[in-house]
């Protein structure tokens, strides 16, 4: 020992038998600390407050419109009807693009999880590309698809609005499959491999079961965003009939409750305003649904997964 | 190409001699799926490389920053939107950046266990709303609001600097745009950091604490700097939102023409241009629309390697939730 | 329990107690007739009748007992019997977790820790924690050593003062030609030593040791109980450890927990708290015998 014990016998600090209350410079620090956990607390409440403002909004503006025919009805230009017919669209396209999305957003995500392994440099280079794919604006998805099926096909269609759609919701799903397949217990492969048992049957029987709840949150909340987008549809999927149901993707526009609150807005009257708020009510209602049922549906699947 | 010589030989050694065809088969499809994911990335450069042709060939690189847009005389630009896309992104990253990582903070560090399970999804909410109920929020609330009180105000009080002109009276200005797209982005980077202070070291904190610091110095001092890298990437993840916003963007920016430095005045961006002028396109407009979907394309590319480079060990980038 | 404890720590020798260094060195010089004038009978801690729950599982049954001032307490038994949680309730860090309630009155020199207007900041400014795993902050060495002064505004002579950290630390030596170098580049035992130089460089009056060499080789261990049996001539030292020989060595005073498995649930108590000499060769408690001849724990 370099040191002797004399050189550090000293006196008591100063302050070892005051009260436990602020020394020194303590009070100011204290007094910043906590102004900036105010300001914090109150982003936080700010953003809160946004999210009630922008949903009472809503309400206020597109409760008088919500009726049962409102939603039973079909447009009818400036003299009312509703949104049936755009609701059945919506879900035509939004149903059409995830029976694309959901099978091939898993099959990626059991690629990066169980065929190439997370460390490896073709799961890093997958990642990138969905990143990528993520970050691309979907106005920029709107206008690739137009030139994918639109131009060859003279015809603004549900099917283009589909695929673009699908496009949106690919990287989503991918990623949220990879996350809940990332995961399942290794002890599941484990004993699996174990037994013998071939990995796809255990990929199908086990790991897939097991990681069901979460791929399906992604899913869900992957369909809620896509049946908002506006911005692509206004690209490929803007000529419709708007007053009929139309039902048939494939060489008919379709309607969507997105387009209809676009353009029922710029309408010239009153009662447009009023029908697009309606709109907006629905679509907005369905979508925080959605999201809330999909979180607590994670969160029970979390639980029986033991995280 | 690559890529798939090394998807084949990746299969080989997991579909090796002891695979089954069951095994095999099951490989294969995950690979499908994921050159699928390539695949569209690749269509989608050469779709817009492909739309764009025409105006490149006759504009050429003088296109990114020529600034009129007149589809009657066949003149087409990219610099006035690329002006809006920047300057309402700066003002969103500008003010979500500070609020948003207060939030995370907020969320990460401080709030209870049970307040961050209810305070956490509803600022992920915020992302969920679609863009087109965000942008008549804004047209019907905020931008009266902002013409009635917020830019007088800024205008009366900081008016001698240029950027803070004479308000319109609509309220649709690229400032009232720059505010809309805070919204968006505020809750990006704020799940976003806030996942990442999460993810620090319980001893690293407790450490501070037992040395006497207070909560902020805990943040200052360990927190912020161990997640910098995250939070940067986060940043510009959230950059990325705010750079291709259409819908929203083009409900409040309010369709002006010309570059002015008052973001006080309307304005026009690169997205929202697309989605406006593709519903009656003129002439040889499509093409130019085409080119201004690739300086977008090029742009957000580039944001999500940086992301990616920028964020070094930390795994950042939005979920389905942001 | 309680009582059990208390008349224990009642039964306290200071004589003893304060030349019980069972491998300590001697001291040269004048100090040494210093500190025979001075026994350390002086209390830091007066802990009475504590018990700690976190929600509805109790993890510390009432115990009582006193800490000595310039004195290296240890505190031993089985894992799981509520050492450090007794440790982490003597400078509140236990705060933080949900649902943690402290009954009882813990005394740090006559003022109670738990009162509203203590100040939580203050208590672990005087009363520092070194942690069972080293936990150096990605900066350099320097500015570990120097992040706490900074804060409280110690800026005059910082080069001194942390140079005096790393030598009462036993490690300016070792890293005086690397100060700017990361901290995270040093091994173990240097890394917990440096967090020991990081906790005395805002002069603290306790210093808090949470098992501080269970994650390090026998040597970096017996550096950093070298080290105890100096500091503890400036500090009043309180450590939890699993190893009942490095009890032994160092501390001057032993207080032994166990799990009670009386009741329903599995509570830490504390079993006995003697001077550490007369806890290993003549416990009173027969758990104790048990434990410290290794038939249980």
């Amino acid at each position: 020992m370099a040191l002797s014990a004399s050189a550090l016998r000293d006196r008591a600090p100063r302050t070892a038998g005051t009260p436990l209350r602020p020394s020194g410079n303590l009070r100011r620090r204290m007094a910043l600390s906590r102004a900036l956990e105010a300001v914090a607390t109150a982003a936080a409440l700010f953003a809160v407050a946004l999210l009630i403002d922008v949903a009472v909004t809503v309400i206020t503006n597109g409760a008088p419109a919500i009726s049962f025919a409102f939603l039973t009805q079909s447009a009818n230009g400036l003299s009312g009807g509703g949104i049936a017919n755009a609701l059945l669209g919506t879900v035509v396209m939004v149903v059409f693009g995830a029976a694309i999305a959901i099978p091939v957003g898993i099959l990626v995500g059991l690629f990066l999880t169980e065929v190439a392994g997370p460390r490896s440099r073709l799961a890093h280079l997958l990642e990138v590309v969905l990143d990528m794919l993520q970050g691309v604006p979907t106005v920029v998805v709107g206008i690739v698809v137009f030139g994918l099926i639109v131009v060859p096909q003279q015809k603004e269609t549900g099917f283009a609005g589909a695929i673009a759609l699908s496009i949106i919701m690919l990287p989503l799903i991918a990623r949220a499959s990879q996350q809940v397949l990332a995961v399942v217990p290794p002890s599941f492969r484990q004993a699996a491999d174990a037994l013998g048992v071939e990995r796809w049957r255990t990929v199908i029987g086990v790991i897939l079961p097991a990681a069901a709840g979460g791929i399906l949150t992604g899913a869900i909340l992957a369909v809620a965003r896509a049946a908002g987008e506006t911005a692509p549809l206004l690209l490929v999927d803007s000529l419709y009939h708007p007053n009929a149901i139309q039902l048939q993707p494939f060489g008919n526009g379709v309607p969507s409750v997105p387009m209809f609150i676009y353009t029922t807005y710029d309408l010239p009257s009153v009662s447009g305003i009023t029908l697009a708020w309606g709109a907006a009510l629905v679509l907005l209602t369905g979508i925080l649904v959605a999201n809330v049922g999909a979180r607590l549906m994670l969160s029970r699947t979390r639980r029986r997964m033991g995280l | 190409m690559s890529s798939i010589g090394s998807i084949g030989s990746r299969l080989r050694d997991r579909a090796g001699a002891h695979s089954s065809l069951g095994d095999r088969v099951m490989y294969a499809l995950c690979a499908t799926g994921g050159l699928i994911a390539a695949a569209v990335i690749a269509e989608m450069i050469y779709q817009v490389v492909h739309g764009a042709g025409p105006a490149i060939s006759r504009d050429g690189l003088a296109f990114v920053l020529h600034s009129r847009w007149n589809p009657f005389f066949n003149r087409f630009g990219g610099g006035q939107g690329l002006y809006g896309t920047l300057v309402s992104s700066a003002i969103a990253l500008v003010l979500a950046t500070p609020l948003g990582i207060s939030i995370g903070l907020y969320l990460g560090v401080m709030a209870s266990p049970r307040v961050r399970a209810v305070v956490g999804p509803l600022v992920e909410m915020l992302a969920a709303v679609p863009s087109v109920i965000v942008g008549f929020w804004g047209v019907i609330v905020l931008a009266p609001f902002v013409a009635h009180h917020v830019e007088p105000f800024l205008h009366g009080a900081l008016g001698f600097i240029p950027i803070f002109g004479t308000p319109q009276t609509t309220g649709l200005s690229l400032f009232t745009a720059g505010l809309t797209l805070t919204l968006m982005v505020l809750p990006i980077i704020a799940a976003l950091s806030r996942d990442l202070f999460l993810t620090v070291p319980r001893e690293l904190t407790d450490g501070a604490a037992a040395l006497g610091a207070t909560r902020w110095e805990v943040i200052r001092g360990v927190v912020l700097p161990t997640t910098a890298a995250g939070v940067a990437a986060a940043v510009v993840l959230g950059l990325g939102r705010a750079l291709g916003e259409a819908i929203a963007v083009l409900q409040v920016i309010g369709g002006g023409h010309g570059i002015s430095r008052n973001l006080f005045l309307p304005s026009d961006a690169l997205a929202p241009r697309i989605a406006q002028e593709f519903l009656s396109p003129e002439g040889q407009e499509i093409p130019a629309l085409f080119y201004l979907a690739l300086i977008l394309l090029v742009i957000e590319l580039v944001i999500s390697v940086v992301a990616r480079r920028i964020a070094g060990r930390f795994s950042v980038h939005r979920t389905v939730t942001t | 329990m309680s009582a059990h404890g208390g008349e224990l720590a009642g039964e306290r020798a200071p004589e003893v107690a304060a030349r019980l260094r069972l491998h300590g060195q001697p001291v040269a010089g004048a100090g040494d007739r210093r500190l025979d004038a001075e026994p350390a009978r002086e209390t830091v801690f007066e802990i009475r009748d504590v018990a700690v729950h976190y929600g509805s599982s109790q993890a510390l049954g009432w115990t009582t007992l006193d800490i000595h001032r310039h004195e290296v307490t240890a505190v031993i038994g089985p894992s799981g019997c509520g050492k450090s949680t007794f440790l982490r309730s003597l400078n509140r860090m236990n705060d933080t977790i949900p649902n943690f309630r402290l009954e009882g009155e813990v005394l740090y020199r006559g003022h109670d820790l738990y009162a509203p207007a203590t100040n939580r900041v203050e208590v672990r400014r005087r009363i520092g924690m070194v942690f069972q795993k080293p936990n150096p902050f990605p900066k350099s060495i320097y500015d570990n050593v120097a992040w706490a002064p900074r804060n409280l505004g110690m800026r005059a002579g910082l080069d001194e003062r942390v140079e005096r950290a790393l030598r009462h630390a036993a490690l300016w030596d070792e890293v005086k030609d690397r100060l700017k170098q990361s901290a995270l580049g040093l091994s173990g035992g240097q890394q917990q030593r440096l967090c020991i130089a990081r906790a005395i460089a805002i002069e603290p009056d306790v210093l808090l040791l949470d098992e501080p060499a269970s994650a390090l080789d026998p040597i970096a261990t017996a550096s950093i109980e070298e080290l105890m049996h100096t500091l503890k001539h400036r500090y009043t030292l309180v450590i939890v450890t699993h190893n009942m020989q490095q009890a032994a060595r160092v501390a001057d005073r032993t207080a032994f927990f166990a799990l009670d498995l009386s009741g329903s649930q599995r509570v830490g108590t504390l079993i006995e708290y003697a001077p550490t000499r007369t806890l290993f060769t003549n416990p009173s408690d027969p758990r104790t015998r048990d434990y410290i001849t290794g038939q249980f724990g």
